[in-house]
């Protein structure tokens, strides 16, 4: 493995954020765990999406196309916002980051931009979708991105959390959920979407994405038309039909007796170490 | 004086505590998030509640202490949880509506929600010190003593809540099965306590 060289180390409110290059990428972690990487860029081409899970969150244009109005929940190195704004120059793209030093990192070593299109809340999601929703603000596209060190915030993985994100979707608004969960927690997350949005489509790849539409998933037909009307502004960032197409599954996968996570009970750290 | 009721009321109230405040987080969470200041202000309000608690009892502890009293105080910091299982929801909906930010949202949900019985809790520890106590020469012995339960239980608290009983139940069910904890300890002291009374 060729040595890693360290460009910066911070202590922030809620973690230890290193960023480092190693083999033509620049990368940003919350651990010591190489291995737990939150963003990754290349350096050659750093409009190429390094992540699979990236590409696979992007598979939520097929469902929606078109998109004015976008929530990302956690920035990490803004690469989401950073792509489809370039993908979607007119759209309007609200992230959300609860940590101020990662806004400033993802600014300072991953090209983020904040833009007239493009802006930050410095909150907590959940917050801000709760005041999203008092304020009748409602999204075309939301994708859900936020990870501490260990895994999704125990308060954003709960039906309770689901359901208020789907208040603030469009009648025909789509959402992306990142997950990489394994074991346990697996069949309690898919349960739990399952609860609030009925079926989904289930991209696994190394980690796990699960795309919502909100009034019924789209046919295949359609999803494959979207698909080749996209093709060519995808083609940059490493995204293609050939390669996203076979991975919508809407077969269930999980135990689908297994305990949904609520406010009420959402151990989901825990589930995820067993 | 039945020492070991004393010890284990004692000892109860810390875990108690200790398990309300972490759970307090799960409860806040939802409307006013994990940031490190909602956090901030949970234990800035149990802290304080607990300190006025501790001046209180040692007030209370001057006026002809018993165990009966000690139960009574068990009892009344149990019920006061109630609201928080009984109306919660409704509070923190209404204070996340009232006010904007999230920093003094926590901190007012905090106050409302946990202060109360926290405080009566707090008021324990000192009041069971008077009750160990029968000679001075022995006070910091059995202030020692209590400060070891009580804190003792805070860790039981502490780890057996996030560890395990997050994992099965549901936070209602914690707080329901606390709250009956108590109330069970607090009725056979204070019978204990009024048998100690009618022998005497």
């Amino acid at each position: 493995m060729a040595a890693e060289s360290i460009l910066h180390t911070e202590r922030s409110l809620y973690r230890n954020i290193t960023v480092y290059e190693n083999a033509g990428e620049r990368c940003m972690r919350f651990t010591k765990r190489t291995t737990a990487r939150q963003t990754c860029i290349s350096l050659k081409d750093p409009d190429y999406l390094v992540f699979k899970y990236t590409k696979m969150m992007l598979g939520a244009l097929y469902l929606q196309p078109k998109p004015d109005k976008i929530l990302i929940i956690g920035l990490g190195g803004g690469t989401l916002p950073s792509t489809l704004s370039i993908i979607l120059p007119k759209a309007k793209i609200d992230t959300v980051e609860i940590d101020p030093a990662v806004v400033r990192v993802a600014q300072k070593y991953f090209n983020f931009r904040i833009t007239p299109t493009v802006n930050v809340s410095e909150e907590d999601g959940r917050v801000f979708v709760k005041r999203a929703i008092k304020k009748g603000i409602k999204y075309d596209l939301i994708m859900l991105d936020a990870f501490d060190h260990d895994y999704i915030p125990e308060h954003l993985l709960t039906q309770e959390f689901l359901g208020e994100v789907k208040q603030v979707m469009t009648p025909g608004g789509v959402l992306a959920g990142n997950t990489w969960s394994s074991s346990r927690l697996y069949d309690h997350e898919s349960a739990t979407y399952e609860s609030v949005f009925g079926r989904f489509f289930n991209l696994r790849f190394g980690s796990r994405v699960i795309l919502v539409k909100n009034d019924g998933l789209p046919s295949r037909s359609v999803i494959t038309k979207n698909a080749k009307t996209l093709e060519a502004r995808l083609k940059t960032f490493g995204v293609r039909a050939d390669y996203l197409l076979p991975l919508f599954s809407t077969g269930r996968d999980w135990r689908i007796d297994a305990r949904i996570l609520t406010d009420q009970y959402s151990p989901s750290n825990l589930l995820n170490a067993h | 004086m039945n020492r070991p009721l004393v010890f284990l009321i004692a000892g109860w109230s810390g875990f108690f505590v200790m398990a309300v405040e972490l759970l307090s987080g799960r409860i806040l969470a939802p409307n006013f998030g994990n940031s490190i200041y909602v956090w901030g202000g949970i234990i800035t309000i149990f802290m304080l509640a607990l300190s006025i608690g501790y001046l209180i009892g040692g007030r209370l502890s001057t006026r002809k202490p018993s165990l009966k009293k000690l139960s009574i105080i068990l009892m009344v910091a149990a019920a006061s949880t109630t609201p928080v299982v009984l109306m919660g929801d409704t509070v923190l909906d209404r204070i996340f509506t009232l006010i904007q930010d999230p920093r003094y949202g926590s901190l007012i949900s905090a106050t409302i929600l946990f202060f109360l019985p926290t405080m009566i809790s707090g008021i324990i520890s000192p009041y069971a010190v008077r009750l160990l106590v029968t000679e001075s020469s022995q006070s910091g012995h059995f202030a020692g003593l209590l400060y070891f339960v009580s804190t003792f239980g805070s860790a039981a608290g502490t780890i057996l809540t996030s560890f395990y009983l997050v994992l099965y139940f549901e936070l209602n069910h914690i707080f329901w099965t606390m709250i009956g904890i108590s109330l069970l300890i607090s009725a056979f002291s204070f019978f204990v306590g009024q048998k100690h009374v009618e022998n005497n």
